[in-house]
């Protein structure tokens, strides 16, 4: 026991590492949320017409919906008319290449390790930056358009290619999804756009980085991927945020569509600012992602580890449309101090022979609790349905709660499915072991928990892979005096 | 090597060892014997550092050091290995990841660069021979799903590579069969150098067979109770442990 409360009293100790900010001068919008607000922001990104009606009709949604209140989290009511829903760096013209993108800017993305000049990037992985409401740059747009690839800010997809974003825009969320998915309609700001061509395999990693850099500013951006027959791509997004005292909002919406034959891999290495060891400040992370294997043989497959924010309420999943479409969601998910993470999937199986695989790990410490809830439907025509899942909770400490929330809906009795489930604590025997070896109880730690992850850590892209595994063994460092 | 003082210690408050002297010197193998629960496996956990064990009296010295006030990852970087008596699985993580990870951790306490993953690869090739190993269980998770004989294989593998100056087995024999017996022996033979110890703790004398001690000690009751060459051993395994009890309780009278 006292080891555990070792690690229990030095986990707390650990510092956010990306909790600076940066003073740049701002256009934002008034503080607070109603008509005008929307059509101010419609209007700053020259929206066509057609956008700001779907706004307004999401926002009227939003303003007749409740607050959901089921998740097993707890926090104060949100006054959402203290929230700022837009704020953009002032930059003196629009950007057409990325030389022409303030330095300040950039400098703050290379502080984050993730540089936007091409020359420097590694080949291989394209970035869209997005700082508060809007996206600052996107990297090797050139490099993809010759295959046809769409890669680019939300903003200049309305602008460039409004029919693709008519088309599918709301088309896997709906604004009347729910709660968080209607506001988020209603102001989002900025996001990713990506579009594959029929038969193009995407031959770099496509990834955006989100950064919230003003206080008192929530972010909401709306990321719509697009894959059409037999294309492939592989799509990353990283997140973090300064450290403030008070609570943030990021409420954001992905939409994966994807048909016939395609193939998509979407991995979130999520670090917003979890909050201070009181639990005092932290992103409150509430989004919507949710992708639709519409064509048959198609696949999405969901990876992410959650690291950060300080109230986590996110459930990745798959709508199985066509026929032996497959679904996968792969999530390690990290909970320490006051932190509350409320995360799973939802797997809808409507085509034949339609499979979908769950692997969830939660990692507990501190007074934190961690919540994985999952749903797997199987409608009436899916015959056939297989589904497996595996829900694993590892505990630190005994102040700390893991729960599991496994909903199973079938209605085609030749539907498979498997729930596995498991609750471990780190073991005083496996850390003495390492020791044994000559391994200090920090880095036993760290061995361990990557070891436990390692089934999800493993479907992340390389580079991701590695970041990830140094960051939940940062979260960990100094975990043990 | 190794000299133990007046060695007690217990566990939750209740006596386990109670006064244990040895002297070890390099070169030297002891065989530690004992019935169950005559505090023999507690021996090998003070010494390795175990935390629920607590000392209350005695000293130990360990190459001039005070062992005891060294942290028990400490030890194992001055040199100090417990092959364990049940090696604890660690999923998700391979034999080979924890290996050059402890490997590369003793290494920079002693200050020496750490070995990348080519040496490292040759290191371990050289070793697998030493017990019969197989690449493939090393590439599993540590310890998972391993038989008795491969977990106990494994301790000895990893004494092989870590190259310890103090070797302490804890019933490393127990569900071995005598095929895996004889593998593991010979593995320990070839790594006695005059430049290292070991301890040998252990029930039976079959292993004894094969790791032929220079001395021999019977511990009982939390004391050593008599010392002597292989042939106590012979002579404990012809008379049984009830043979020592008696003495003991002889002499107590």
């Amino acid at each position: 026991m006292s080891k555990d409360n070792e690690i229990l009293e030095e986990f707390t100790s650990k510092e956010y590492e990306h909790g600076w900010s940066v003073d740049y001068e701002a256009d934002e919008a008034p503080l607070g949320l109603n008509e005008d607000i929307i059509r101010w922001i419609s209007a700053k990104k020259e929206e066509p017409e057609w956008l700001l009606e779907w706004r307004l009709k999401a926002y009227r949604i939003w303003e007749n919906m409740e607050e959901p209140k089921w998740a097993n989290v707890r926090y104060p009511k949100l006054d959402f008319q203290k929230v700022r829903y837009y704020s953009a760096p002032k930059q003196t013209k629009k950007t057409k290449s990325l030389d022409e993108i303030d330095p300040e800017l950039l400098k703050i993305y290379d502080r984050l390790g993730i540089s936007l000049n091409e020359q420097k990037r590694l080949q291989g992985i394209a970035v869209d930056a997005v700082l508060d409401s809007v996206s600052v740059g996107t990297t090797f747009k050139e490099t993809l358009s010759k295959l046809g690839i769409v890669f680019c800010s939300f903003s200049e997809a309305v602008q460039e290619h409004p029919d693709l974003v008519k088309e599918y825009l709301g088309s896997v969320v709906p604004s009347t999804d729910n709660y968080y998915a209607a506001l988020n309609s209603a102001v989002f700001s900025d996001g990713s756009f990506c579009y594959i061509p029929k038969g193009v395999r995407c031959p770099m990693e496509l990834s955006t980085y989100f950064r919230i850099n003003a206080a008192n500013t929530g972010q909401f951006e709306r990321t719509l991927i697009i894959a059409e027959e037999g294309s492939y791509v592989s799509y990353l997004e990283g997140c973090t945020a300064p450290q403030r005292d008070e609570n943030q909002l990021h409420a954001a919406v992905v939409e994966i569509y994807a048909k016939k034959d395609a193939e998509v891999k979407y991995s979130t290495v999520q670090n917003w600012f979890p909050g201070d060891k009181n639990g005092k400040g932290g992103i409150y992370n509430f989004v919507t992602k949710r992708g639709i294997c519409a064509g048959d043989n198609s696949k999405i497959s969901w990876t992410q580890v959650e690291t950060g924010s300080a109230i986590t309420w996110k459930y990745p999943s798959c709508i199985l449309k066509g026929d032996n479409s497959i679904g996968e969601f792969y999530s390690v998910a990290v909970t320490n101090n006051y932190q509350q993470a409320d995360t799973g999937t939802k797997m809808i199986h409507i085509g034949k022979n339609t499979r979908s695989r769950i692997v969830s790990k939660g990692i507990s410490a501190g007074k934190s609790q961690n919540s994985y809830r999952g749903q797997v439907q199987v409608m009436k025509r899916a015959t056939n349905a297989r589904n497996f899942s595996q829900c694993d909770s590892l505990l630190m400490g005994d102040k700390c709660g893991a729960h599991t929330f496994p909903y199973i809906d079938i209605a085609n009795s030749s539907a498979k499915v498997e729930h596995e489930a498991t609750t471990s604590k780190i073991g005083e025997d496996q850390i003495f072991y390492c020791n044994q070896r000559g391994i200090a109880t920090e880095d036993a730690v760290a061995l361990i928990v990557n070891g436990y992850a390692k089934e999800v850590l493993n479907q992340l892209p390389m580079e991701f892979a590695v970041e990830a595994q140094k960051l939940l063994a940062l979260t960990l460092e100094g975990s043990v005096g | 090597m190794l000299t133990i003082k007046n060695l007690h210690a217990s566990i939750e408050g209740t006596p386990i060892l109670r006064g244990i002297n040895l002297e070890i010197k390099p070169g030297e193998i002891h065989a530690i014997m004992g019935p169950n629960g005559s505090g023999k496996s507690t021996l090998a956990s003070v010494l390795a550092g175990r935390e629920e064990y607590e000392v209350t009296e005695g000293e130990v010295i360990y190459k001039g050091k005070d062992l005891l006030d060294l942290s028990p990852e400490d030890r194992a970087r001055e040199g100090v290995f417990l092959a364990f008596q049940y090696p604890v699985e660690i999923p998700g993580v391979s034999s080979t990841n924890f290996l050059r990870t402890a490997v590369n951790q003793v290494r920079e306490y002693r200050g020496q660069e750490p070995l990348d993953a080519v040496k490292f690869l040759s290191l371990m090739k050289e070793k697998m021979k030493l017990v019969e190993i197989d690449q493939k269980l090393l590439s599993r998770s540590l310890n998972e799903g391993f038989s008795g004989g491969e977990k106990k294989r494994n301790e000895i593998f990893q004494m092989a590579i870590l190259d310890p100056a103090l070797s302490i087995l804890d019933e490393t024999d127990s569900g071995l069969d005598i095929d895996a017996l004889k593998v593991v022996a010979n593995g320990v033979n070839q790594l006695r150098s005059s430049d290292n110890a070991t301890i040998v703790v252990t029930h039976y004398q079959r292993l004894l067979d094969y790791i032929v001690p220079d001395f021999v000690h019977v511990l009982f009751e939390g004391r050593i109770v008599k010392s002597g060459d292989k042939s106590l051993a012979l002579e404990l395994e012809d008379k049984g442990y009830d043979w020592i009890k008696d003495e003991v309780a002889n002499t107590a009278v």
